[in-house]
């Protein structure tokens, strides 16, 4: 048995800040995050990419980026969209999101480019 | 025809089939189904068996009366339309029954419980009785409250989407004092988890009194959402002595900010469960339901109430979760049946499928849906059968399996909260996990030394006893 760790998580720690979905797991690369959209593509989800400032993260309406993507189902260009918000906003938290309009609910939500944490 | 038919009175004991066996008739829409597993006494044919069943849990008696005759019974009465041969017991048979919808009070599941499971259980004629399902039209749905929330208004309220919400029930069960309990329920939550939970007898006993636990739970609760951003809900039970005092922990709660209570619907019973979840639906507080009694109900193949029609006795009643079993841990269930009634507590519309021991199509319409709680003995290595089966739309509760870990609560959530995340992303990017779950784990405790101490812990136990209710499955 290994020896007994400390939880580090605190108030004054900044890095204990989580973001729900997929936020105790390491970011995630590329290619993880490509599996992910396609799994949103493959529910017949819309996908759409939402933005904030991480000390607002816990808002429940983060920032749009455009409109949520109706239909699409090309994984390169819902990506690009990601991309692009994330290099306009480089120090937000950027998510992706899959609406699922029959349930009224998102079926997925993860934050695919962390934040700066403030 | 029904020789009943005639005007006239004739005192004295007829057949019951003679008016209650009908299997000519063609159920309507509106009507209530059951359908019941029958143990005749030796000598009495199954069509007398069917229709005395259908008989005393609908308008009839022993006896011919001459009131009967100042009504229309043909309209009140039950009708046993339909029996068939039980798979694998030769003793019983399943009797169909249907019953009018005036027979019952618009939304009282208890009146539908004290007609369909009433003195028809202590009924002579029968050596053993099951209500094995129940159809219930969706007229009579839509005069009853449902949970008050529902799945889609949770998972908006709490801000947890595309993964089961995690749990854990606070252990010992009893005799820790309220500032100890609060301190636990901070540690899972700080770790990762989503709730916390009361145990099933934690009420207000003399070592614990409500109003303290409710206000160290809920400083823990606030203090655990400061630090990981994340919103967090203790289950407070406010199952109680009497309504009154349900209603006032209730009030109590609501008053500190708290999202989510609990009650026990079985031991409390139906009227006072049915009466908190409208007040929740009022005040927009979270029901968290626990079954505690359900097994000396439900448990027994021969005799009882089989708990799918529990489950949609209390979708009917309130809720917005509901303790499921797990298939994998230590406490009872089936998984196809398991499956049945996980449907049943989430699905708008769910087919008969007698693979799964359902027996009739039940149509839910608007009504929200309850999560699923698995429960029971669990720990991290049950976490990719656990996602497989119960999907996202479920609650994952670690009792042991997080306060057991040996760096404590909070590294033990910590574990659970990677291991759920792991099995989701590998199940999105379409492995199979139930097959892969070992390397899913293994990869994903790379970078959570919790995750890799709760494994080294749980690798060895198991639960393999066999499961006592059992689908009823042809032996010839």
């Amino acid at each position: 048995m290994s020896d007994m760790q400390d939880y580090k998580s605190s108030l004054a720690d900044v890095t204990s800040r989580k973001f729900e979905t997929f936020s105790y797991l390491p970011e995630m690369t590329p290619e993880q995050t490509r599996k992910q959209v396609e799994y949103i593509v493959s529910k017949g989800w819309n996908p759409a990419v939402e933005h904030t400032e991480p000390e607002n993260a816990t808002d429940s309406y983060w920032y749009m980026w455009k409109l949520p993507m109706f239909g699409e189902t090309d994984v390169d260009r819902i990506l690009a969209e990601a991309e692009a918000c994330h290099k306009a906003h480089p120090n937000n938290h950027v998510r992706l999101v899959g609406y699922d309009n029959y349930a009224q609910s998102k079926g997925a939500e993860m934050v695919i480019y962390r934040g700066k944490p403030v | 025809m029904p020789k009943d038919q005639t005007k006239t009175y004739n005192a004295g004991v007829k057949d019951y089939r003679d008016t209650y066996w009908m299997p000519e008739y063609t159920p309507l829409a509106t009507d209530f189904l059951a359908c019941f597993k029958v143990i005749p006494q030796d000598g009495v044919p199954r069509e007398e068996a069917a229709a005395a069943v259908a008989a005393e849990s609908s308008t009839g008696t022993w006896t011919t009366v001459w009131t009967d005759l100042l009504t229309d019974l043909d309209y009140y009465k039950g009708r046993a339309y339909a029996i068939e041969d039980v798979p694998g017991n030769d003793d019983a048979f399943y009797a169909f029954i249907a019953y009018p919808i005036d027979l019952f009070e618009e939304g009282s599941v208890v009146n539908i419980l004290t007609s369909l499971v009433g003195n028809v259980f202590g009924f002579k004629a029968v050596r053993a009785l099951r209500l094995e399902d129940v159809r219930v039209p969706i007229a009579y749905v839509k005069t009853c409250g449902g949970p008050p929330n529902g799945i889609q208004v949770e998972r908006d309220k709490l801000n947890k989407y595309g993964r089961p919400m995690l749990g854990c029930t606070i252990k010992p069960k009893l005799g820790l004092s309220a500032k100890n309990y609060g301190r636990a329920v901070y540690e899972v939550l700080r770790g990762g988890l989503d709730f916390a939970k009361d145990d099933e007898n934690v009420n207000s006993q003399p070592f614990m009194r409500w109003r303290d636990r409710f206000d160290y739970v809920m400083e823990g609760i606030q203090k655990a959402e400061a630090e990981t951003g994340e919103k967090k809900g203790s289950y407070l039970n406010v199952t109680a002595p009497t309504p009154e005092e349900m209603y006032k922990r209730a009030e109590y709660a609501k008053e500190i900010g708290a999202p989510i209570i609990m009650h026990d619907y079985l031991t409390a019973g139906f009227t006072a469960n049915t009466g908190l979840a409208n007040w929740c639906r009022e005040n927009g507080m979270l029901l968290h339901i626990h079954r505690a009694m359900h097994a000396v109900i439900d448990r027994n193949p021969n005799h009882g109430i089989h708990f799918r029609v529990l489950t949609k006795m209390l979708r009917l009643s309130g809720g917005d979760h509901l303790h499921s079993g797990t298939v994998v841990g230590k406490l009872e269930g089936d998984r196809e049946a398991t499956l049945g009634w996980i449907d049943t507590m989430r699905d708008s519309f769910i087919k008969e499928d007698r693979s799964r021991g359902i027996m009739f199509d039940q149509d839910w319409g608007s009504m929200p849906g309850v999560f699923p709680v698995a429960s029971g003995g669990i720990h991290v290595w049950h976490m990719p059968a656990l996602v497989s089966i119960f999907g996202d739309d479920s609650v994952l509760q670690f009792g042991g399996g997080t306060l057991g870990h040996p760096w404590g609560n909070a590294a033990g959530a910590a574990a659970n909260r990677v291991a759920l995340e792991a099995c989701v992303q590998a199940r999105n990017e379409g492995r199979e996990l139930e097959k892969e779950g070992k390397d899913i784990l293994t990869n994903a405790a790379k970078s959570s030394p919790e995750l890799a101490t709760a494994m080294e812990t749980w690798k060895e136990i198991k639960f393999e006893f066999d499961t006592v209710d059992k689908l009823d499955i042809q032996h010839r």
